[in-house]
Protein backbone atom coordinates (compact mmCIF):
# COMPACT_ATOMS: atom_id res chain seq x y z
CA UNK A 1 0.00 0.00 0.00
CA UNK A 2 1.55 3.35 -1.02
CA UNK A 3 2.14 5.87 1.77
CA UNK A 4 -0.60 8.46 2.20
CA UNK A 5 0.70 11.95 1.34
CA UNK A 6 0.41 14.46 4.23
CA UNK A 7 -1.95 16.71 2.27
CA UNK A 8 -4.51 13.84 2.11
CA UNK A 9 -4.38 13.41 5.91
CA UNK A 10 -5.04 17.12 6.43
CA UNK A 11 -7.95 17.03 3.99
CA UNK A 12 -9.49 14.02 5.82
CA UNK A 13 -9.31 15.72 9.24
CA UNK A 14 -10.80 18.96 7.87
CA UNK A 15 -14.11 17.46 6.75
CA UNK A 16 -17.35 18.85 8.13
CA UNK A 17 -17.81 15.62 10.09
CA UNK A 18 -14.66 14.25 11.71
CA UNK A 19 -15.07 10.47 11.26
CA UNK A 20 -12.66 9.74 14.13
CA UNK A 21 -15.30 11.14 16.54
CA UNK A 22 -18.10 8.91 15.21
CA UNK A 23 -18.16 6.51 18.24
CA UNK A 24 -18.41 9.49 20.61
CA UNK A 25 -21.18 11.00 18.49
CA UNK A 26 -23.13 7.71 18.56
CA UNK A 27 -22.75 7.46 22.37
CA UNK A 28 -23.95 11.07 22.80
CA UNK A 29 -26.98 10.43 20.60
CA UNK A 30 -27.81 7.22 22.52
CA UNK A 31 -27.54 9.11 25.84
CA UNK A 32 -29.73 11.90 24.47
CA UNK A 33 -32.26 9.32 23.23
CA UNK A 34 -32.48 7.57 26.61
CA UNK A 35 -32.79 10.89 28.50
CA UNK A 36 -35.54 12.18 26.19
CA UNK A 37 -37.37 8.80 26.22
CA UNK A 38 -37.52 8.69 30.02
CA UNK A 39 -38.46 12.37 30.14
CA UNK A 40 -41.40 11.68 27.82
CA UNK A 41 -42.35 8.67 29.99
CA UNK A 42 -42.36 10.91 33.06
CA UNK A 43 -44.66 13.37 31.28
CA UNK A 44 -47.07 10.51 30.60
CA UNK A 45 -47.25 9.67 34.28
CA UNK A 46 -44.35 7.29 34.99
CA UNK A 47 -42.67 8.12 38.28
CA UNK A 48 -39.07 7.43 39.23
CA UNK A 49 -38.02 7.10 42.85
CA UNK A 50 -34.51 8.42 43.47
CA UNK A 51 -32.00 6.25 45.29
CA UNK A 52 -31.05 7.38 48.77
CA UNK A 53 -28.00 9.64 48.98
CA UNK A 54 -27.05 10.42 52.62
CA UNK A 55 -25.30 13.70 51.74
CA UNK A 56 -28.45 15.07 50.12
CA UNK A 57 -30.74 13.81 52.89
CA UNK A 58 -28.58 15.83 55.29
CA UNK A 59 -29.05 19.15 53.44
CA UNK A 60 -32.28 20.09 55.23
CA UNK A 61 -30.90 18.94 58.61
CA UNK A 62 -27.81 21.08 58.11
CA UNK A 63 -29.85 24.21 57.32
CA UNK A 64 -32.20 23.46 60.23
CA UNK A 65 -29.22 23.16 62.54
CA UNK A 66 -27.85 26.52 61.37
CA UNK A 67 -31.25 28.12 61.99
CA UNK A 68 -31.50 26.70 65.50
CA UNK A 69 -28.00 27.91 66.33
CA UNK A 70 -28.69 31.35 64.79
CA UNK A 71 -25.58 30.98 62.64
CA UNK A 72 -25.26 31.40 58.87
CA UNK A 73 -24.95 28.83 56.10
CA UNK A 74 -21.90 29.14 53.84
CA UNK A 75 -21.98 27.85 50.28
CA UNK A 76 -19.01 28.08 47.91
CA UNK A 77 -18.38 26.52 44.48
CA UNK A 78 -14.57 26.30 44.74
CA UNK A 79 -11.85 28.01 42.79
CA UNK A 80 -11.33 25.50 39.97
CA UNK A 81 -14.42 26.03 37.89
CA UNK A 82 -16.07 28.64 35.75
CA UNK A 83 -19.65 28.92 34.62
CA UNK A 84 -18.94 26.80 31.52
CA UNK A 85 -18.34 23.64 33.56
CA UNK A 86 -21.25 21.21 34.09
CA UNK A 87 -20.08 20.89 37.70
CA UNK A 88 -20.66 24.61 38.31
CA UNK A 89 -24.11 24.38 36.71
CA UNK A 90 -24.89 21.35 38.90
CA UNK A 91 -23.72 23.37 41.91
CA UNK A 92 -26.03 26.25 40.89
CA UNK A 93 -28.94 23.82 40.76
CA UNK A 94 -28.23 22.72 44.35
CA UNK A 95 -27.72 26.36 45.40
CA UNK A 96 -31.23 27.11 44.18
CA UNK A 97 -32.68 24.46 46.51
CA UNK A 98 -30.48 25.45 49.45
CA UNK A 99 -31.39 29.15 49.01
CA UNK A 100 -35.09 28.28 48.98
CA UNK A 101 -34.74 26.53 52.33
CA UNK A 102 -32.59 29.26 53.94
CA UNK A 103 -35.23 31.79 52.84
CA UNK A 104 -38.00 29.73 54.45
CA UNK A 105 -36.04 29.29 57.68
CA UNK A 106 -34.83 32.94 57.72
CA UNK A 107 -31.22 31.78 57.86
CA UNK A 108 -28.39 33.87 56.36
CA UNK A 109 -26.78 32.34 53.27
CA UNK A 110 -23.25 33.52 52.44
CA UNK A 111 -21.91 32.71 48.98
CA UNK A 112 -18.28 33.77 48.32
CA UNK A 113 -16.89 33.06 44.86
CA UNK A 114 -13.75 33.66 42.80
CA UNK A 115 -15.49 34.43 39.51
CA UNK A 116 -17.57 37.55 38.77
CA UNK A 117 -19.62 35.61 36.17
CA UNK A 118 -20.48 32.94 38.74
CA UNK A 119 -21.31 35.74 41.20
CA UNK A 120 -23.77 37.33 38.76
CA UNK A 121 -25.49 34.01 38.03
CA UNK A 122 -25.54 33.04 41.72
CA UNK A 123 -27.09 36.39 42.69
CA UNK A 124 -29.86 35.76 40.18
CA UNK A 125 -30.38 32.15 41.34
CA UNK A 126 -30.49 33.08 45.04
CA UNK A 127 -32.70 36.12 44.45
CA UNK A 128 -35.21 34.05 42.46
CA UNK A 129 -35.18 31.28 45.07
CA UNK A 130 -35.96 33.78 47.83
CA UNK A 131 -38.76 35.26 45.73
CA UNK A 132 -40.15 31.79 44.93
CA UNK A 133 -40.29 30.87 48.60
CA UNK A 134 -42.23 34.08 49.31
CA UNK A 135 -39.50 35.89 51.26
CA UNK A 136 -37.90 38.17 48.68
CA UNK A 137 -37.29 40.80 51.40
CA UNK A 138 -34.86 38.44 53.19
CA UNK A 139 -32.43 38.41 50.25
CA UNK A 140 -29.28 40.51 50.69
CA UNK A 141 -27.29 41.00 47.51
CA UNK A 142 -23.99 41.51 49.35
CA UNK A 143 -24.17 37.98 50.79
CA UNK A 144 -23.41 36.63 47.31
CA UNK A 145 -20.02 38.16 46.85
CA UNK A 146 -16.91 38.09 44.70
CA UNK A 147 -13.79 37.82 46.85
CA UNK A 148 -10.71 37.22 44.68
CA UNK A 149 -9.72 35.52 41.43
CA UNK A 150 -6.41 34.42 42.93
CA UNK A 151 -6.53 30.83 44.21
CA UNK A 152 -5.04 31.44 47.63
CA UNK A 153 -6.55 34.90 47.87
CA UNK A 154 -9.92 33.17 47.48
CA UNK A 155 -8.92 30.48 49.99
CA UNK A 156 -7.78 33.08 52.53
CA UNK A 157 -10.95 35.15 52.04
CA UNK A 158 -13.30 32.18 52.50
CA UNK A 159 -11.23 30.93 55.44
CA UNK A 160 -11.55 34.39 57.01
CA UNK A 161 -15.31 34.48 56.43
CA UNK A 162 -15.67 31.02 58.04
CA UNK A 163 -13.58 32.04 61.04
CA UNK A 164 -15.40 35.34 61.58
CA UNK A 165 -19.00 34.29 60.88
CA UNK A 166 -18.76 30.76 62.35
CA UNK A 167 -21.29 29.13 59.98
CA UNK A 168 -23.13 26.11 61.33
CA UNK A 169 -23.41 24.49 57.90
CA UNK A 170 -20.92 24.62 55.02
CA UNK A 171 -21.58 23.45 51.48
CA UNK A 172 -18.45 22.91 49.37
CA UNK A 173 -20.00 21.94 46.04
CA UNK A 174 -18.24 22.59 42.74
CA UNK A 175 -14.76 22.32 41.28
CA UNK A 176 -12.06 22.49 43.92
CA UNK A 177 -8.29 22.35 43.71
CA UNK A 178 -5.61 22.80 46.39
CA UNK A 179 -7.88 25.05 48.45
CA UNK A 180 -10.28 22.17 49.21
CA UNK A 181 -8.57 20.93 52.37
CA UNK A 182 -7.84 24.47 53.62
CA UNK A 183 -11.56 25.26 53.53
CA UNK A 184 -12.74 21.86 54.80
CA UNK A 185 -10.36 21.86 57.75
CA UNK A 186 -11.22 25.45 58.66
CA UNK A 187 -14.90 24.47 58.58
CA UNK A 188 -14.10 21.53 60.80
CA UNK A 189 -12.37 23.74 63.37
CA UNK A 190 -15.50 25.94 63.75
CA UNK A 191 -17.67 22.82 64.23
CA UNK A 192 -19.76 23.24 61.09
CA UNK A 193 -21.63 20.35 59.52
CA UNK A 194 -20.02 20.04 56.10
CA UNK A 195 -21.46 18.66 52.85
CA UNK A 196 -18.99 18.52 49.99
CA UNK A 197 -18.90 17.31 46.42
CA UNK A 198 -16.55 17.82 43.49
CA UNK A 199 -15.61 16.38 40.12
CA UNK A 200 -11.93 16.29 41.06
CA UNK A 201 -10.98 12.76 42.15
CA UNK A 202 -7.86 14.05 43.92
CA UNK A 203 -9.79 16.54 46.07
CA UNK A 204 -12.52 13.97 46.82
CA UNK A 205 -10.08 12.15 49.07
CA UNK A 206 -9.59 15.30 51.16
CA UNK A 207 -13.32 15.92 51.40
CA UNK A 208 -14.03 12.33 52.47
CA UNK A 209 -11.56 12.71 55.34
CA UNK A 210 -12.50 16.25 56.44
CA UNK A 211 -16.26 16.57 55.76
CA UNK A 212 -19.35 14.95 57.27
CA UNK A 213 -20.94 14.04 53.93
CA UNK A 214 -19.36 13.81 50.50
CA UNK A 215 -21.16 13.57 47.18
CA UNK A 216 -19.03 11.25 45.07
CA UNK A 217 -18.87 11.38 41.30
CA UNK A 218 -22.25 11.66 39.62
CA UNK A 219 -24.10 12.24 42.92
CA UNK A 220 -23.31 15.95 42.51
CA UNK A 221 -25.14 15.98 39.18
CA UNK A 222 -28.29 14.24 40.42
CA UNK A 223 -28.69 16.47 43.47
CA UNK A 224 -31.05 19.02 41.91
CA UNK A 225 -33.50 16.25 40.93
CA UNK A 226 -33.24 14.65 44.35
CA UNK A 227 -33.79 17.90 46.25
CA UNK A 228 -36.52 19.36 44.02
CA UNK A 229 -38.37 16.10 43.37
CA UNK A 230 -38.93 17.36 39.82
CA UNK A 231 -40.24 14.43 37.75
CA UNK A 232 -38.44 15.39 34.55
CA UNK A 233 -35.08 15.73 36.27
CA UNK A 234 -35.61 12.47 38.16
CA UNK A 235 -36.33 10.77 34.84
CA UNK A 236 -32.98 11.98 33.48
CA UNK A 237 -31.31 10.75 36.68
CA UNK A 238 -32.85 7.31 36.04
CA UNK A 239 -31.51 7.49 32.48
CA UNK A 240 -28.08 8.25 33.88
CA UNK A 241 -28.27 5.21 36.18
CA UNK A 242 -29.38 2.96 33.32
CA UNK A 243 -26.50 4.15 31.16
CA UNK A 244 -24.07 3.54 33.98
CA UNK A 245 -25.31 -0.04 34.37
CA UNK A 246 -25.04 -0.55 30.60
CA UNK A 247 -21.50 0.80 30.62
CA UNK A 248 -20.52 -1.42 33.56
CA UNK A 249 -21.97 -4.46 31.75
CA UNK A 250 -20.02 -3.54 28.62
CA UNK A 251 -16.80 -3.21 30.63
CA UNK A 252 -17.35 -6.62 32.26
CA UNK A 253 -18.05 -8.32 28.93
CA UNK A 254 -15.03 -6.66 27.33
CA UNK A 255 -12.85 -7.67 30.29
CA UNK A 256 -13.88 -11.35 30.07
CA UNK A 257 -13.59 -11.29 26.27
CA UNK A 258 -10.07 -9.87 26.25
CA UNK A 259 -9.02 -12.42 28.89
CA UNK A 260 -9.93 -15.32 26.60
CA UNK A 261 -9.12 -13.61 23.28
CA UNK A 262 -6.28 -11.16 23.94
CA UNK A 263 -5.87 -10.30 20.24
CA UNK A 264 -9.47 -9.20 19.70
CA UNK A 265 -10.15 -5.50 19.60
CA UNK A 266 -13.86 -5.08 18.82
CA UNK A 267 -14.36 -3.34 22.16
CA UNK A 268 -11.83 -0.61 21.38
CA UNK A 269 -13.19 2.67 20.06
CA UNK B 1 -40.29 36.25 28.74
CA UNK B 2 -36.62 36.96 29.61
CA UNK B 3 -36.29 33.40 30.91
CA UNK B 4 -37.69 32.03 27.66
CA UNK B 5 -35.15 34.06 25.67
CA UNK B 6 -32.29 32.84 27.91
CA UNK B 7 -33.47 29.26 27.47
CA UNK B 8 -33.63 29.60 23.68
CA UNK B 9 -30.13 31.16 23.57
CA UNK B 10 -28.85 28.31 25.78
CA UNK B 11 -30.45 25.66 23.54
CA UNK B 12 -29.19 27.22 20.29
CA UNK B 13 -25.62 27.66 21.51
CA UNK B 14 -25.68 24.24 23.20
CA UNK B 15 -26.67 22.47 19.99
CA UNK B 16 -24.22 24.59 17.97
CA UNK B 17 -21.27 23.79 20.25
CA UNK B 18 -22.26 20.10 20.32
CA UNK B 19 -22.24 19.92 16.51
CA UNK B 20 -19.06 21.99 16.16
CA UNK B 21 -17.22 19.57 18.45
CA UNK B 22 -17.70 16.80 15.89
CA UNK B 23 -16.48 18.87 12.95
CA UNK B 24 -12.90 19.22 11.77
CA UNK B 25 -13.64 21.90 9.16
CA UNK B 26 -11.57 25.09 9.51
CA UNK B 27 -14.73 27.22 9.60
CA UNK B 28 -16.15 25.14 12.45
CA UNK B 29 -12.85 25.38 14.33
CA UNK B 30 -12.79 29.16 13.82
CA UNK B 31 -16.34 29.52 15.18
CA UNK B 32 -15.49 27.32 18.20
CA UNK B 33 -12.39 29.39 18.88
CA UNK B 34 -14.31 32.65 18.59
CA UNK B 35 -17.03 31.50 21.02
CA UNK B 36 -14.81 29.80 23.59
CA UNK B 37 -12.03 32.39 23.73
CA UNK B 38 -12.91 35.76 22.19
CA UNK B 39 -16.58 36.03 23.21
CA UNK B 40 -15.74 34.58 26.59
CA UNK B 41 -13.04 37.18 27.18
CA UNK B 42 -15.49 39.98 26.40
CA UNK B 43 -18.05 38.53 28.85
CA UNK B 44 -15.36 37.99 31.52
CA UNK B 45 -14.07 41.57 31.13
CA UNK B 46 -17.53 43.05 31.73
CA UNK B 47 -18.20 40.60 34.56
CA UNK B 48 -14.96 41.68 36.24
CA UNK B 49 -16.39 45.20 36.52
CA UNK B 50 -19.45 43.70 38.22
CA UNK B 51 -17.15 41.75 40.57
CA UNK B 52 -15.05 44.81 41.40
CA UNK B 53 -18.14 46.94 42.10
CA UNK B 54 -19.53 44.17 44.33
CA UNK B 55 -16.21 43.90 46.20
CA UNK B 56 -16.07 47.64 46.85
CA UNK B 57 -19.74 47.84 47.87
CA UNK B 58 -19.52 44.90 50.31
CA UNK B 59 -16.38 46.24 51.98
CA UNK B 60 -17.49 49.90 52.13
CA UNK B 61 -20.79 48.84 53.72
CA UNK B 62 -18.94 46.72 56.27
CA UNK B 63 -16.61 49.63 57.14
CA UNK B 64 -19.66 51.89 57.58
CA UNK B 65 -21.08 49.30 59.99
CA UNK B 66 -17.63 49.20 61.71
CA UNK B 67 -17.16 45.48 61.00
CA UNK B 68 -13.62 44.09 60.56
CA UNK B 69 -12.30 47.51 59.55
CA UNK B 70 -8.56 46.59 59.25
CA UNK B 71 -9.21 43.62 56.92
CA UNK B 72 -11.67 45.54 54.77
CA UNK B 73 -9.39 48.59 54.53
CA UNK B 74 -6.39 46.51 53.46
CA UNK B 75 -8.53 44.68 50.88
CA UNK B 76 -9.75 47.96 49.39
CA UNK B 77 -6.26 49.48 49.50
CA UNK B 78 -4.86 46.50 47.56
CA UNK B 79 -7.63 46.67 45.01
CA UNK B 80 -7.18 50.39 44.37
CA UNK B 81 -3.37 50.55 44.55
CA UNK B 82 -2.53 47.75 42.08
CA UNK B 83 -4.32 49.30 39.06
CA UNK B 84 -2.91 52.73 40.00
CA UNK B 85 0.64 51.30 40.09
CA UNK B 86 0.11 49.43 36.81
CA UNK B 87 -1.32 52.44 34.96
CA UNK B 88 1.14 54.93 36.46
CA UNK B 89 4.44 53.04 36.21
CA UNK B 90 3.66 50.02 34.00
CA UNK B 91 4.16 46.33 34.80
CA UNK B 92 7.75 45.97 33.55
CA UNK B 93 10.78 44.44 35.24
CA UNK B 94 11.58 47.21 37.73
CA UNK B 95 8.08 48.65 38.17
CA UNK B 96 6.48 49.15 41.61
CA UNK B 97 3.61 46.91 40.44
CA UNK B 98 5.97 43.95 39.96
CA UNK B 99 7.76 44.72 43.22
CA UNK B 100 4.45 44.58 45.13
CA UNK B 101 3.49 41.38 43.30
CA UNK B 102 6.79 39.62 44.00
CA UNK B 103 7.36 40.88 47.55
CA UNK B 104 3.85 41.08 48.98
CA UNK B 105 1.30 39.12 46.95
CA UNK B 106 3.41 36.05 46.08
CA UNK B 107 4.70 35.52 49.67
CA UNK B 108 1.14 35.86 51.03
CA UNK B 109 -0.10 33.25 48.54
CA UNK B 110 2.76 30.95 49.50
CA UNK B 111 1.86 31.41 53.16
CA UNK B 112 -1.73 30.31 52.61
CA UNK B 113 -0.54 27.37 50.49
CA UNK B 114 1.88 26.37 53.26
CA UNK B 115 -1.06 26.01 55.66
CA UNK B 116 -1.99 22.96 53.62
CA UNK B 117 0.85 20.95 55.16
CA UNK B 118 -0.62 21.36 58.65
CA UNK B 119 -4.16 20.75 57.45
CA UNK B 120 -3.06 17.51 55.72
CA UNK B 121 -1.50 16.36 59.00
CA UNK B 122 -4.58 17.16 61.10
CA UNK B 123 -6.99 15.63 58.56
CA UNK B 124 -4.84 12.49 58.30
CA UNK B 125 -4.79 12.13 62.06
CA UNK B 126 -8.60 12.09 62.14
CA UNK B 127 -9.07 10.05 58.97
CA UNK B 128 -6.62 7.26 59.60
CA UNK B 129 -8.16 5.80 62.74
CA UNK B 130 -8.72 2.04 62.50
CA UNK B 131 -12.33 2.11 63.75
CA UNK B 132 -13.60 -0.37 61.17
CA UNK B 133 -12.19 -2.86 58.65
CA UNK B 134 -12.33 -0.38 55.70
CA UNK B 135 -10.69 2.30 57.89
CA UNK B 136 -7.99 -0.20 58.91
CA UNK B 137 -7.32 -1.06 55.23
CA UNK B 138 -7.08 2.67 54.49
CA UNK B 139 -4.65 3.12 57.37
CA UNK B 140 -2.40 0.24 56.23
CA UNK B 141 -2.44 1.55 52.64
CA UNK B 142 -1.55 5.04 53.84
CA UNK B 143 1.33 3.74 55.95
CA UNK B 144 2.70 1.73 52.99
CA UNK B 145 2.46 4.80 50.73
CA UNK B 146 4.09 7.09 53.28
CA UNK B 147 6.96 4.71 54.01
CA UNK B 148 7.57 3.97 50.32
CA UNK B 149 8.02 7.68 49.63
CA UNK B 150 10.29 8.37 52.63
CA UNK B 151 13.95 7.71 53.44
CA UNK B 152 12.81 4.49 55.17
CA UNK B 153 12.22 2.85 51.80
CA UNK B 154 15.91 2.95 50.93
CA UNK B 155 16.80 0.97 54.05
CA UNK B 156 14.51 -1.98 53.28
CA UNK B 157 13.88 -4.26 50.31
CA UNK B 158 11.97 -3.06 47.26
CA UNK B 159 8.77 -4.61 48.66
CA UNK B 160 7.38 -1.30 49.90
CA UNK B 161 7.88 0.39 46.54
CA UNK B 162 6.29 -2.56 44.71
CA UNK B 163 3.34 -2.59 47.12
CA UNK B 164 2.76 1.17 46.84
CA UNK B 165 2.94 1.03 43.03
CA UNK B 166 0.42 -1.83 43.04
CA UNK B 167 -1.91 0.18 45.31
CA UNK B 168 -1.74 3.20 43.00
CA UNK B 169 -2.02 1.29 39.72
CA UNK B 170 -4.81 -1.18 40.57
CA UNK B 171 -7.22 -0.49 43.49
CA UNK B 172 -6.75 3.28 43.44
CA UNK B 173 -6.86 3.59 39.65
CA UNK B 174 -9.92 1.28 39.39
CA UNK B 175 -11.83 3.40 41.93
CA UNK B 176 -10.76 6.63 40.26
CA UNK B 177 -11.88 5.42 36.83
CA UNK B 178 -15.25 4.31 38.20
CA UNK B 179 -15.77 7.79 39.68
CA UNK B 180 -14.62 9.43 36.42
CA UNK B 181 -17.14 7.36 34.41
CA UNK B 182 -19.89 8.57 36.75
CA UNK B 183 -18.71 12.18 36.44
CA UNK B 184 -18.58 11.87 32.65
CA UNK B 185 -22.12 10.52 32.46
CA UNK B 186 -23.31 13.10 34.96
CA UNK B 187 -21.73 15.96 32.97
CA UNK B 188 -23.25 14.64 29.75
CA UNK B 189 -26.78 14.25 31.13
CA UNK B 190 -26.61 17.62 32.94
CA UNK B 191 -25.56 19.32 29.69
CA UNK B 192 -28.32 17.55 27.76
CA UNK B 193 -30.88 18.51 30.42
CA UNK B 194 -29.85 22.16 29.98
CA UNK B 195 -29.92 22.06 26.18
CA UNK B 196 -33.26 20.26 26.00
CA UNK B 197 -34.73 22.53 28.68
CA UNK B 198 -35.51 19.87 31.31
CA UNK B 199 -33.24 21.60 33.84
CA UNK B 200 -34.19 25.21 34.45
CA UNK B 201 -33.00 25.80 38.00
CA UNK B 202 -30.01 27.80 36.64
CA UNK B 203 -32.55 30.38 35.43
CA UNK B 204 -33.45 31.06 39.03
CA UNK B 205 -35.46 28.00 39.84
CA UNK B 206 -38.31 28.17 37.35
CA UNK B 207 -39.44 24.59 36.79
Amino acid sequence: MPPVPPIAIIAESEKWFDASKLPLFVIAIVVLGVVVLLWLMSRRGSSFTPRQIPGLKAVEDAIGRATEMARPVLYTPGWGGDIQRPTTIASMNILSQVAEKTAQYDCTLIYPTHDPVIQSVAQEVVSESYARSGFADRYRQEDVRYVSSSQFGYAAAVEGIITRTQPAAIFLLGTFEAESLILAETGNTVGAIQIAGTDSTIQLAFFIVACDYTLIGEELFVASGYLSGDKAILASVRAQDMLKIALAAFLLIAMVWVTFAPNSGWWKF
Amino acid sequence: MSRRVAQIVCAVFGVLMFLLFFSGHPTAKAITLAITTQYWQVIAAFALIVGAVSFVRVNVKAIQRRQDIPFRAIGLLGMISMPVLAIGWGIGGSSPFLWVFENIQAPMQSTVFALLAFFVASASLRGFRARSIPAAILLVSAVVMLLSRSWFESTTSSFLLTASDWLRNYPSMAARRAILIGIGLGSLTTSLRLIVGIERTWLGGSR
